[in-house]
């Protein structure tokens, strides 16, 4: 009866009611949103790179060593020579590694010399490995596979010649004009850097130094070499990732890397370092919760004041209830049952809508940017903002309901 | 006796200089129908919320159903007059939002211990006798004519079988054939469960329907 009650007071008064209902459920909205996006933000980010035991690059702080190798921001301090290189891979404990040679661009797009490991084992997000919607990984040396969003941008489609530059810039004086590379395969979206970024073989990118007469120190090949003509080996590389046969080797290999006499180099776990750049933009996260506990603030308020006012047209209910001989507690439940009422439908409304928003966005988003927005709402943080829109419902409704107390229980004194 | 009043004063807390309410001795017995009249303002609404525990006088003893209502705390003078003590007055008798058999469900949820489905049976027999249409009773009965709305408010009042029934001018803002329809069934039902019954009006020409008449000034000594 008492649900009754309160619920057919609240059909009794549907225009305000309807008004702050909908203001709770964009509240809703937006916070599940919010907490959605921040979180799918996160684990998108964390999953950068997945499946890669230990990331390796000349001693440096271990972001610089992430944000190079990872997401092909900021530059190395110093190479890694190949022989170093082989000799940590020669490691029993390694399963496989993917060398990266970083310095080249085009228009705009960073270069990355590697081998055919980094198409059979990097990964992303929960294990996915790279997929080509066309072509396939590069063999020759003057092969390039392109990321698909380089792809859609420069309008490249499989044998498409590009001329590579050394250095980053767009307008770089140094065109290495004169070896273009054909374009062999192009990947599917990741929603990571790797769809920014244009992958050749290591040899690829030591033959179109071969030629240069003033080719940087690092990146030059072996003195000797036929200009053009695919070196045996390349001097140095940047940086690169390791697969090992066992978790349990991970720590041990990475200490024997950091203490290498023939190099100082460091290994860094790109969980952990992944972890530490995203608090770095934890302020971010703050701010976007601020911004949701401002509207669910405004929505609350909202909340109160209507059922405040409302509580000035009840005097005959007041009146009616005591003479039933309802304790003056029945009418401030009253209150604060319909305030509970009108958060759960908001809770209904605005989560429903979310949900089929999230739906309706999520093909187009796994498309175009290969982000996969997981229509799961019913997370811990989720119902964990669902029990602060209560309370806090519970909490603004206070005003009005101890305002009812007091008037039910003086009400025949007045 | 049913109600007994001994050395009762009251007067309201705004004008606190001026009693009320004087009232020596003043008692209705069992099955008694009494009327009391007299002048807008003398204080027969105050007296019948002061019956009905609804107000507390500073001194003096009211007893209802031999128990001391003067002596209860708030929630027990409520939880009495949910069970014992039913009210109809001159109009707002009824929760506009909710229908009939709703407003009639509502005051029982009040009473102690009585049957959902027994309420309901209970509350169709009385709309039966009340001669309220069935098609009315699932309207809200803020779509229900004054004379209907008074009639259900009967229903409503009688639910819980008070053994006081309390009506404060019901007929005021009824005409003459409503008036006279309204009482016919009220005392029907009154007379039928034996229900003590104080009404209240300035109107005497219904003083035919009662069993004693008596203006308040009477048991009332109004002190400045
Ligand atoms: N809640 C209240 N607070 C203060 N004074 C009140 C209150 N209710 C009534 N009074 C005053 O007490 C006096 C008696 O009021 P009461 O309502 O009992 O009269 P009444 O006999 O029922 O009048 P009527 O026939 O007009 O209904 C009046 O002077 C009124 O102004
Ligand atoms: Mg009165």
């Amino acid at each position: 009866m008492f649900l009754t009650v309160a619920s057919k007071s609240l059909l009794n008064r549907k225009g305000s009611v309807a008004m702050t209902l909908m203001a709770i459920s964009v509240a809703i909205f937006v916070l599940l949103g919010i907490e959605h996006v921040r979180q799918q933000a996160r684990d998108s980010f964390a999953s950068t790179v997945s499946g890669v035991d230990l990331i390796v690059g000349a001693k440096t702080g271990s972001l610089n060593l992430l944000l190079y190798s990872v997401f092909r921001i900021g530059s190395p301090t110093d190479n890694i020579r190949w022989e170093t290189y082989e000799q940590v891979v020669a490691d029993p404990a390694v399963a496989w590694a993917i060398p990266i040679s970083l310095g080249d661009s085009h228009e705009g797009y960073r270069v990355v010399g590697t081998t055919s490991a980094y198409f059979d084992h990097f990964s992303y997000g929960k294990k996915r490995r790279l997929e080509f919607t066309s072509g396939a990984p590069f063999e020759g040396t003057f092969d390039a596979v392109l990321g698909s969003e380089v792809a859609k941008t420069l309008g490249y489609k499989i044998d498409s010649e590009i001329v590579l530059a050394h250095g980053l810039a767009t307008t770089s004086f140094s065109l290495h004009d004169n070896k273009p590379f054909t374009v062999v395969g192009i990947l599917a979206p990741t929603g990571t850097p790797v769809d920014q970024t244009i992958h050749v073989p290591l040899q690829g990118i030591d033959a179109m130094h071969s030629d240069w007469p003033q080719g940087p120190a690092n990146l030059a090949i072996k003195s000797g070499a036929e200009p053009g003509a695919t070196p045996a080996k390349p001097e140095s590389i940047t940086a690169f990732m390791l697969g090992l046969k066992s978790k349990m080797s991970i720590f041990g290999v990475q200490r024997q890397i950091n203490d290498l006499k023939e190099e100082p180099l460091m290994a860094i776990l790109p969980g952990v370092a992944l972890a530490e750049l995203w608090q770095m933009v934890g302020l971010f996260e703050d701010v976007l919760r601020l911004i949701s506990a401002l509207v669910l603030l405004a929505a609350v308020l909202g909340l109160g004041a209507v059922l405040l006012s409302s509580v000035r047209e009840r005097n005959q209910e007041i009146h009616l209830l005591r003479i039933l001989g309802a304790p003056p507690y029945y009418l401030f439940l009253l209150i604060e049952m319909e305030a509970v009422l009108i958060a759960l439908a908001g809770m209904l409304i605005g989560g429903a809508s979310l949900y089929v928003a999230l739906i309706l966005v999520e093909d187009a988003l796994f498309a175009n940017f290969g982000l996969y927005l997981e229509a799961d709402l019913l997370t811990l943080e989720g119902l964990s903002i669902l029990g602060a829109v209560l309370l806090s419902a519970i909490v603004a409704a206070g005003v009005p309901s101890v305002q009812i107390y007091t008037a039910a229980s003086r009400y025949f004194e007045r | 006796m049913t109600i007994e009043l001994h050395g009762v004063a009251f007067s309201y807390a705004n004008d606190a200089t001026k009693s009320l309410l004087n009232i020596d001795h003043w008692s209705v017995a069992k099955g008694e129908r009494v009327l009391v009249h007299g002048p807008s303002g003398s204080g027969k609404s105050t007296l019948l919320n002061v019956m009905g525990g609804l107000l507390t006088c500073s001194v003096g003893e009211v007893t209802l159903l031999g128990e001391r209502l003067d002596r209860m705390n708030a929630r027990q003078r409520d939880q009495f007059r949910a069970n014992h003590v039913g009210y109809v007055f001159q109009r707002f008798n009824l929760v506009p939002y909710l229908n009939a058999i709703e407003n009639i469900e509502l005051a029982s949820t009040f009473a102690a211990g009585k049957q959902r489905s027994s309420v309901r049976e209970e509350a169709t027999n009385l709309l039966h006798s009340l001669n309220v249409i069935p098609s009315d009773w699932s309207k809200p009965t803020s779509h229900l004519s004054m004379g209907q709305q008074q009639r259900v408010a009967i229903a409503r009042a009688l639910i819980n079988t008070p053994e006081i029934l309390i009506a404060d001018e019901p007929t005021s803002s009824l005409d003459a054939e409503n008036r006279d329809n309204f009482l016919r069934l009220l005392l029907g039902l009154v007379d039928e469960k034996n229900t003590t019954l104080v009404f209240v009006s300035h109107d005497l020409a219904i003083a035919q329907y009662f069993t004693r008449v008596q203006a308040l000034s009477e048991f009332n000594k109004e002190h400045c």
